[in-house]
Parts: structure tokens; sequence; C-alpha cells
């Protein structure tokens, strides 16, 4: 194709839109590297070999592996929900299934079965995420659009919170507590590579089918009239973004605990970069999501080691004056 | 195989009630067809049946004597391109990407716009009039321009068979002539267009035929100028109206509301 085939604006528009995207692939690999290389004990390995190899292979990767996959399901599930919706104030946690996931982890800690075998713990979120998702479908119907959905999934979602409050309120002892309350405010501590191994295919797998949305979220920026016009089939593409986000979300959620605001705010901060077509903000938005909690992770690591304070916690802190900021911003564009 | 979009024997039942009864409409290429009648007639409601997004509970839609149940939504697209009445856009796109949305039917599923896909946007956005603000946000647009950078959509798809409702509404008369004009140049390239109006000169000058519809079934259907008479306008809206010719064009005036 000749020089004058490609419009300069399409030139700029996609060289903008790769430089957003190696930026943040810039910023992820980075903090990947220093999640490798930063402890509690401070930067850099213990300079005794076999304590070294364990302590980078047996816990600080499975913590960054973890990291960037979590943030990344947390992201793009985000972005996708938000295109679905046409809502910017959508977010993972909207369809139950975080949920549903929190549930089944906090159950397994009650019943004892987390403290019998390690892995009850993931097993029990995968559990609850998958159950809960299964009831949204149900509960939405068989040909439902967006609105019966997310009231499905709020109505899942509050049930799963007040079980889950059942359960904390009926722990059989203290230690089961405080276990419960640390998990559910979402964690990378302590994660191995069996972690990693439970939940890297299925967040992998979950991440391929949200990221086939793109185009039909497009199409849904006319109306779901007009986006089937061009072709859209909404049966399956709520069916996409249920069996993704569950996958995705669900066992991230399962051995992570709930981490949130990380997928309702990263869409937000890159609109204004990668536009608002919904299909340009997926990648991008899975970038950021890992970015954002590598870069939490280890600001938490340097700044508070040895501190009982939560990656979720983090997260939350940061997420939660962003949102006044929006709100401010969003007040002075409208207002007089 | 021809190329006829005809419904027949349409019925169609929306949350209980019936809202259209044993309709009949067969477009040819090169036709422009006017969908008449009174708010809540069933003018809307017959155009997304014959687009294919409602299946009709009585009666068949076909394209070329294959019923759109049997096509899949693509290929549908590609045929015939719907434009909704709702002009919502969700997202502040700019003007050439909601355009080139257009093209969503052709593209294969990974590959970037051919230059077919380019020349087809260049070309609605020319149409339309809306080059001139291709790289703003629709959302920052007027009512009117808005409504033609939509148009211009459904344009790009280069279809067989538009579906329009109500496209002039919110138009200033500069631009409602424009539009019709190209609904005049597609007619002529073989294509056809099947439009609900409320502006019953445009559809009394520019449509080849009417259908004018009652309370969901057919009152009248034929030549526009057989369809738009005082009597049927009396029976369909309610209203006293009167037919005349202005420098050789036809003018239909509502005067008052019958008692």
């Amino acid at each position: 194709m000749s020089e004058a085939a490609v419009p300069a604006w399409l030139r700029d528009a996609v060289a903008a839109r790769m430089s957003v995207i190696a930026v943040l692939a810039g910023v992820a690999v980075v903090a990947f590297v220093a999640s490798l290389l930063v402890g509690p004990t401070g930067i850099g390995l213990p300079q005794d070999g076999e304590a070294a190899r364990m302590i980078l292979w047996e816990i600080r990767l499975p913590r960054a592996i973890l990291g960037a996959l979590i943030g990344g399901a947390l992201g793009l599930s985000g972005a996708v929900l938000q295109g679905y919706l046409r809502n910017p104030l959508a977010e993972p946690g909207l369809l139950g299934i975080s949920g549903g996931a929190a549930l089944g982890a906090v159950i397994a800690i009650h019943t004892g079965a987390a403290g019998a075998f390690a892995l009850a713990l993931p097993a029990g979120g995968l559990l609850g995420a998958a159950i809960a998702a299964l009831a949204v479908m149900l509960l939405a119907g068989e040909r439902s659009g967006p609105l019966t959905l997310i009231l499905a999934g709020v109505a899942i979602s509050s049930l799963a919170g007040a079980l889950t409050t059942l359960a904390l309120n009926l722990s059989p002892n203290p230690f089961a507590s405080v276990e419960m309350l640390f998990w559910l405010l979402g964690s990378l501590t302590d994660r191995s590579l069996v972690h990693v191994w439970l939940a890297a295919p299925l967040i992998l797998a979950g991440a391929a089918l949200l990221l086939t949305t793109g185009r039909a979220l497009d199409a849904l920026t006319l109306g779901e009239e007009a986006a089937q016009n061009l072709g859209l089939d909404l049966v399956s593409l709520r069916n996409r973004i249920v069996a993704g986000t569950a996958l995705a979300v669900g066992a991230a959620t399962a051995v992570a605990g709930t981490i949130g605001f990380v997928g309702l705010v990263v869409p937000h901060l890159l609109r204004p970069f990668v536009g608002h077509e919904p299909r340009r903000l997926l990648p991008a938005s899975a970038l950021g999501g890992a970015a954002l909690i590598l870069v939490a992770d280890v600001a938490l690591r340097l700044f508070a080691p040895f501190s009982e304070v939560r990656l979720g916690v983090v997260t939350a802190l940061v997420g939660a004056p962003f949102f006044l900021w929006l709100i401010i911003k969003t007040r002075r564009e409208l207002g007089p | 195989m021809s190329d006829t979009l005809s419904a027949r024997g349409i019925g169609v039942r929306l949350g209980g009630r019936r809202v259209l009864r044993g309709v009949d409409l067969s477009v040819e290429p090169g036709e422009i067809v006017a969908v008449i009648g009174a708010n809540g007639a069933g003018k809307s409601t017959l155009l997304k049946t014959m687009s294919g997004l409602i299946t009709p509970g009585e009666g068949v839609v076909t394209l070329g004597g294959r019923s759109l149940a049997e096509l899949d939504a693509r290929s549908l697209g590609r045929e015939i391109a719907y434009l909704p009445q709702d002009r919502t856009v969700h997202w502040p796109l700019t003007v050439r990407r909601l355009v080139a949305l257009g093209r969503l039917p052709f593209r294969a599923r990974v590959a970037g716009p051919s230059l077919e896909d380019r020349d087809a946007v260049e070309e609605a956005m020319a149409a339309m009039d809306v080059a001139a603000f291709a790289d703003r946000a629709v959302t920052e647009l007027s009512g009117g321009e808005r409504a033609r950078v939509l148009l211009a959509r459904a344009l790009a798809q280069r279809p067989r068979f538009l579906v329009a409702d109500e496209p002039t509404t919110g138009l200033d008369p500069a631009h409602g002539l424009t539009l019709f004009a190209q609904f005049v140049r597609m007619a002529a390239h073989g294509r056809a267009v099947i439009v609900a109006l409320h502006d019953l000169s445009l559809a009394a000058r520019y449509c080849h035929r009417a259908l004018l519809l009652k309370d969901g079934s057919t009152l009248a259907l034929g030549t526009a100028r057989a369809v738009l008479t005082p009597q049927h306008l009396a029976q369909a809206y309610g209203v006293r109206a009167t037919v005349a010719e202005i420098e050789g064009r036809p003018v239909v005036l509502p005067i008052e509301p019958l008692p």
C-alpha cells in the first residue's frame, strides 16, 4: 500500500495509540522487575545463593505474576463492562462474581477446610464465582439485555455480601474472623507458584474471551438496535462477557481476595489517552490494571514493609480520592 | 432471484399489545417508499421488522425470496441498513469513527479497514455534509448535525435497502432537502429507501409509493399521490388537510384537527 493511501489522521491515531500501549507496557514491565527486586528487607536479594533463589522463585515471582494477571483481569473486565452497560460507573463487582468468589473463600475458612488443606481457599473462591455467574444468568433469563443482567448481578452481589457478613458474624473463633477479614481486604502476600498455576490459565482464558468483545462494544455505542443491524449478536456478547468475567475476575478474587477500584478507575484514567471507543480501551486497560496493581504492591513493600496494610486497602485509598476528583471534574465541565 | 424486500401478512405483538396486523409491503430496488401514520400507528415496529430486528409473530419478511430469519446478522447488515429514531450516542466518538462503525458488517475478524471501507466512510461523510467536523466528538454537535452523522453511518454500509425511522426530524430545511436528494441518488443507483415520515410534503414530493398505517393495519398503500388524499389523512390523523401544488411540487398542508 502506498504512503498516500493511508491518511495522516489514521497514521497519527495509530501512532498515538501505540505509544500509549508502549508506555503502559513499559511501566508494567518496570514494575514487574521492581516487584522481583523489592522485598520487606529492602531493595535487592540476599547474598546467600540458596535463600536468594528461594525468595526470588517462590515468593516474589508468584507475587509479581499474580499482580500482573489480577490487575490485568480487573482492568480489562472493568473496561468491558463499562462498554457493555455504556456507563462509566460500571465495574467488575457489579456482576456479583467477585462477591460470589469472596463468599466461597470465606466459607472455606469458616468450615475449617482452608486450614485442613491450603488450596481449599482458592477452590472455594472459584466455586463461589462459578455459582454466582450461573445464578446471575439464570436470574436474568435467556434473552436478557444489559439492564436485566446488571439487576441480577446487583441482587446476587448483595446476597453474597449478606451471606459473607453472616459467615463473619458466626465465625467459630477470633482467629478465623481475622483470617476472613484480612482475606476480604485483598492481598498478594504469601501466594505461591501453585496459586499461579491455579489462577493463570483461568485468567488468561477469561481475558481472551473478554478481548473478543471489542467490536461488539463499539457497535453498542449506537444503541442496541443499531448495533444489531451492524451484525452484533447480543446474546453471544452477553454470554462471552459473563463467562469471561467469571473466569478472569473469579480466579483473580479466588487467589487474592477482593481488590476494588482498579476495574473502575483504570478505564477512566486511560480514556483521554486512547479515545472513547470501547475496543481501543480493552488492551490498554488490561495493561494499565496490571501496572497499577504492580506499582501499588511494590509501593506497599517499599513504604510500609512489615505492616499489615493490605493491597485492597491501598487500591481503595487511591481509588476513592480519584473518584472525588472525577466528580469535581465532571461538575466543572457540566457546571455554569 | 429477485431483489425484493417483501413483508407479507405481518403481525407483531409487543408486551401483549397488538402493534401490527396483516401488513403487506414489497419494496423493489430503485424505489423510495414512505411509511406514514399517526403516532403509535406501528411505523417504527414495521421498520424494525423489515430490518430483521423483530421477528414477526405472524407473516414473514423475505429478501430476494429468503426469509430474514435464515440470514445471519452480518450479511443482513450488508444488505439492509437500519437507522433508529433514537439518536443517543453513548460515548463521545469522533464523527469519522462513528461513521466507520457502518463498516463493521464488512470487516474481517481482525483486519483493519480496507480501502473500500475508507472510501465508503469518506463518501458517506461527504454525502451528508459532515466531513467539515469529521474529527469532532459527536456528542458536541447540535441535534441536526448529529442526525446527519448517524445517517452517514447507515450510508457507509452501502446498503441495498436503507430503512430510516424519521430521519428528517430536527434537520433544517436545506439539510432535509439534501437528505432526500441523497435518497433519490441512491434510488437511481438501484438501491431502495424505506422511510418513516411525518413531513407529508416531503413524502408527496420524493416518495414513489406510500404506506399509510392506522392502529397497526394498512389504511392505504399505493402511489404517494393516491395515498395522500384529504380523505385518507382525515381517517389516519384526524385532521382536515389540503393537498396543493406549488411551483409544480405537491404540498400537503394540515389545516385543523377534526372535531
